[in-house]
């Protein structure tokens, strides 16, 4: 055993500002992203943080002060920050980072306020990822805020009243039909569309619809636009009496209207005589979901990492003014914080909501890397005329080429090996962020004690709390990203790239021992072997385990992926404050004792994660197998006990070892008093190893944990929070 | 008529954080917590872009003397609220720098704007600051910059037909004192005048930091030679809490004994 010297630790100073947050999530090098972050701030701290304390939350209609916000949000730049200069925005480029960023601002304070500035995106989203260069040129410009002109705003309608449209996209009941088709003149389609939970219906101009076809002159279901002037019904809806995200407007609309068939979303062919729309309404909501999930499970981040300011005031200020606290003592200085318990569950919040954060931002970098790879993917098949089989068996070899190494300056193998990544961490940052969040968001609340659950609460902690629960719900609820995860984490192109990362955290491990990177190498490690041995395992009956309807087996293998990302990230992006750091003034004050704590936040977080893929992983390989019972043969393998004190004499120590491995018959037993023998499956040991060294690997996490804790009693905090409560 | 409105304003701490004094002339955290634009400079540089954009053909310049890397952080939110300029000098902004110091620094950063007028020139600035409320540098660079019209507390500049100022300037008992004078140059020293913050617009940010940040790349390092100044002790100031807990008061009783209290 060897011991090493610990140098005098370096604690944090303050709460980590926007440089540091800016190199971590890598935009310090974009001013234009930081301006909008203010920007953003500007909003949320400003009118949308006055709406929440003045309890606008309460009621479910679309107020006026409700409606205040889309000028505000308009004035701040971040309607148009959606639309590229050609559609009269000002930023260039991608806009997933750009949609990230606003999203954690606004939900830093209101998560209903982002839902419903982002709600105009996601109505526009299937234009822009789908649409024609007719409707993106049409529906974008008018959607940008330009002055003494309206602004077009729209809503997402896919969710249909029960028993129709939920988790399930594919039992629409909202139909197109023709109309009117007149001779060489453009069809007219009559379309009819009940929604639920429809964000943004209290004032949306246009909807984009998800329908199937009632037609035979009509090829497949589409997403199609609806205007509120189309003729025929175009009725709101009583709002919705939800409990969350008040400061966004849903309400149940009914659509029954005729509109030309050019608003089908992407266009059409006509093919002897029927209308074949060029996407079908699953392809267009497969584009769109795969980005703007990526937000929502930024959310949840923000208001993690929120709630840690007020849950420090709150604690340190939680005994001040009575008459056992008095100036200068533990008590009044620290308040709860003397108390190790408050400290390590704080420490948890921080560590999840910068992991979360860590994957959500990530993952928005990476799809702005995928956008443009795609957009030339889809015109190089265009040209190719690939589709269908063709397109898949294209794609096929391009992921061969990727796994081999080969052409990895091909754009478009580039694309397949990044997609193969967005496919995966898409899921993961929903799944993970809002879920696992939501149950951590919990903890925060419940950190403040009863002020938790009122309105009063600093940060409207309790608010947060709920509102994550839509926000695991709503673009896809779990059960959804498990699904897609657990289909999208077995492609070999991913596999290898998981594969390559082990080594890479071994790597990371040797010269940084104290983030946990080695803990977390060894679990990836087991979650590897464990999905292989899943795909190949069948059940105590016979029956295959790795396969779409074993939700009991693939979703839980899923979860514990999304563990493993999250804190693969949070790593990476310490290591990136650690190299730029120093470049940056502000940031290099006090920088060696933020590292300290980011490094200790980060090795929690590989514990937990550890932890958490440790048990999912042995409940998945050993809880499909039947326990062995006592049967003639298994009683006959173990000792008796009188045997093994006869042995000790020539084997001494024997009887008490063998106790502790095997199954040991006492005198007048017929078998020790068990469920069984003692399991020993075969082809198991590699497994139980890998169990064992992880167990191991744990050495130091809770030293880490510690020394978190011991910072965050000293950190200095603003005397008071910077919105209203 | 048009204008050169030169804004003079430097960055303090956001005035929410606690900072702990450290021995000798700093501030421990400082450099860590997030700035902001002086209060008063901020006020005074809403009234310079209102003023140009109701002047045609005027421009607007921010001269700051502030470390160049939180200086940029400010811009990410000064630099959205008007168009404007940035002259950048990269220099110390605490509150222990003095005002003999910093004036030439701010009156040189001045004469150097290209194509400078005197006769269009308006110096506007902060009459004090958060971190240091000498309320003397405005007055130091006027006089360096031979200006000698100059106000201070400015709360209100009127623009007349013929081009002549009317201007409010803060006195005792809650009152303004309203001065004329026929026009630039001038100095005025603003207390909070009368405008909104104008809300956040990165289209105007984007546009500004085209030119911000090459400015704030070549802005020239100084050196404040703080010898002149000796600081003999450093102190937070006492946070002050009395509390009484009382049962059953008539709420005149209450009051009587808040008055007496305020009196005392
Ligand atoms: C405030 C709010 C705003 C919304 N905004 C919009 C909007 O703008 N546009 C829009 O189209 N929709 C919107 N929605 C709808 C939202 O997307 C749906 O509520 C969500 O997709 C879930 O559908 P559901 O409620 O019908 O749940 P269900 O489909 O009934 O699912 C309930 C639960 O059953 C389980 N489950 C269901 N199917 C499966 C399966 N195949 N495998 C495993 N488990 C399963 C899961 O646990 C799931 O969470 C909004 C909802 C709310 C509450």
């Amino acid at each position: 055993m060897t011991t090493t010297l610990e140098k005098p630790i370096e604690s944090l100073r303050t709460l980590p500002g926007d440089d540091v947050r800016a190199i971590l999530w890598r935009f310090a090098d974009r001013y234009d992203l930081q301006m909008l972050v203010q920007s953003a701030r500007g909003v949320a701290r400003g009118p949308v943080a006055r709406l929440v304390a003045e309890g606008e939350r309460l009621s479910h209609d679309w107020t006026a002060r409700k409606n205040e916000l889309l000028k505000a949000y308009d004035d701040a730049g971040l309607t148009s920050a959606f639309m590229g200069p050609e559609h009269g925005g000002y930023l260039d480029g991608p806009k997933n980072l750009v949609h990230a960023l606003i999203v954690f601002e606004l939900s830093w304070v209101d998560a209903g306020a982002a839902t419903g500035c982002m709600a105009g995106d996601l109505a526009l989203a299937p234009i822009h990822e789908r649409g024609t260069q007719a409707q993106r040129d049409f529906y974008m410009s008018h959607a940008c805020p330009k002055p003494g002109e309206k602004t077009w705003r729209g809503a997402f309608a896919l969710t249909e009243p029960l028993p129709y449209v939920g988790v399930e996209t594919g039992l629409l009941n909202g139909k197109v039909r023709i109309a009117e088709w007149k001779d060489g003149q453009e069809p007219l389609l009559q379309v009819d569309k009940r929604g639920r939970f429809i964000t943004n219906m209290g004032y949306a101009n246009f909807v984009t619809a998800a329908v199937d076809t009632a037609d035979p002159k009509i090829k497949s279901s589409c997403m199609i636009i609806l205007h509120e002037d189309d003729p025929g019904t175009w009725d709101r809806g009583t709002p919705t009496k939800k409990l969350v995200h008040q400061l966004s407007s849903t309400t149940d609309p009914v659509l029954s209207l005729k509109v030309p068939a050019s608003r089908i979303i992407g266009g059409y062919t006509i093919k002897d005589g029927v209308i074949i729309p060029n996407y079908s309404h699953g392809e267009v909501i497969e584009a769109v979901f795969r980005r703007t999930r990526v937000t929502v499970g930024l959310m949840t981040a923000a208001k993690l990492l929120s709630a840690v300011e007020p849950v420090i005031r709150y604690q340190r200020g939680r005994f001040r003014g009575g008459e056992t606290a008095q100036p200068g003592s533990p008590r009044y200085d620290l308040g709860l914080q003397t108390k190790e318990d408050v400290l390590h569950r704080l420490t948890d919040i921080w560590a999840t909501g910068e992991a979360a954060a860590s994957l959500g931002f990530y993952t928005a970098r990476l799809f702005d890397e995928i956008d443009p790879l795609e957009r030339q993917r889809d015109a190089s098949f265009r040209e190719r005329k690939l589709t269908g089989r063709a397109a898949l068996k294209e794609t096929q070899r391009l992921e061969a080429l990727a796994m081999a190494g080969k052409d990895g300056a091909d754009p478009l193998v580039k694309f397949v090996k990044l997609d193969s990544l967005g496919n995966v961490f898409c899921p993961a940052t929903k799944l993970w962020n809002t879920g696992h969040g939501a149950n951590t968001m919990r903890e925060a609340v419940s950190l403040m004690g009863g002020y938790g659950i009122t309105e009063d609460c600093p940060g409207f902690l309790g608010h947060k709390w709920m509102d994550a629960q839509l926000e695991a719900t709503y673009e896809g609820p779990e059960a959804v990203q498990r699904r897609q995860l657990s289909i999208t984490m077995t492609n070999e192109l991913f596999l290898a790239q998981f594969k390559d990362w082990i080594p890479g955290m071994r790597a990371i491990a040797s010269s940084h021992p104290g983030t946990g990177a080695c803990t977390l190498a060894t679990a990836m490690q087991m979650w590897l072997w464990t999905l292989r041995h899943l795909q190949e395992a069948k059940d105590a009956d016979g029956a295959k385990l790795y396969t779409s309807n074993r939700q009991g087996v693939t979703f839980p293998l899923a979860d514990a992926l999304c563990w493993l990302l999250a804190a693969r990230q949070f790593i990476l992006d310490t290591l990136e404050l650690e190299r730029k750091g120093p470049e940056n003034p502000t940031v290099a004050e006090g920088l060696a004792g933020t590292l300290q704590f980011y490094m200790d936040l980060c090795h929690v977080q590989s514990a937990r994660a550890a932890g958490e893929v440790g048990r999912i992983c042995a409940e998945l390989v050993f809880g499909y197998n039947r326990h062995p019972a006592w049967t003639a043969e298994s009683c006959s393998a173990c000792y008796l006990s009188d045997d093994l004190d006869a042995l000790e004499g020539l084997i001494p120590g024997i009887a008490s070892s063998a106790r502790a491995y095997t199954d040991v018959t006492e005198p007048g037993q017929e078998h020790a008093d068990k469920a069984g023998p003692c399991v020993c499956f075969e082809n198991m040991e590699a497994f139980t190893k890998m169990r064992m060294r992880m167990d191991g690997c744990l050495t130091g996490a809770r030293l880490a944990k510690d020394r978190a804790a011991e910072s965050l009693q000293k950190v200095m905090i603003p005397e008071a929070l910077d919105y209203p409560l | 008529m048009s204008y050169q409105i030169v804004v003079c304003g430097s960055i303090v701490p956001d005035p929410l954080q606690t900072l702990e004094p450290v021995a000798g002339p700093a501030l421990k955290n400082e450099m860590m917590l997030p700035s902001v634009l002086d209060p008063w400079a901020w006020h005074s540089l809403f009234e310079a872009a209102h003023l140009a954009k109701n002047v045609a053909g005027s421009k607007v310049y921010l001269v700051s003397v502030a470390p160049k890397a939180k200086l940029q952080q400010v811009m990410m939110t000064v630099g959205q609220k008007a168009p404007f300029e940035l002259i950048a000098v990269d220099g110390p902004a605490s509150g222990f720098t003095d005002a003999a110091e910093i004036a030439p620094l701010l009156a040189d950063a001045i004469k150097s704007i290209p194509g400078l007028d005197q006769s269009k020139l308006l110096v506007f600035g902060g009459w004090e600051s958060a971190s240091r409320g000498a309320g003397s540098t405005m007055q130091i660079v006027g006089e360096l910059l031979g200006i000698v019209n100059q106000f201070q507390g400015v709360d209100k500049l009127t623009v007349g037909a013929d081009g002549s100022f009317e201007i409010l300037e803060r006195i005792e008992g809650g009152k303004h004192q309203v001065s004329k004078c026929a026009g630039a140059p001038a100095v005025l020293g603003w207390a909070t005048g009368s405008l909104p913050e104008p809300p956040n617009n990165p289209q105007i940010g984007m546009q500004n930091m085209r030119a911000i940040m090459p400015a704030l790349q070549k802005a020239k390092p100084t050196k404040v030679a703080t010898d002149a100044v000796k600081f003999a002790s450093v102190a937070l100031p006492k946070q002050q809490r009395q509390t009484k807990i009382v049962k059953d008061m008539p709420a005149d009783e209450i009051a009587k004994e808040i008055v007496a209290w305020i009196q005392e």
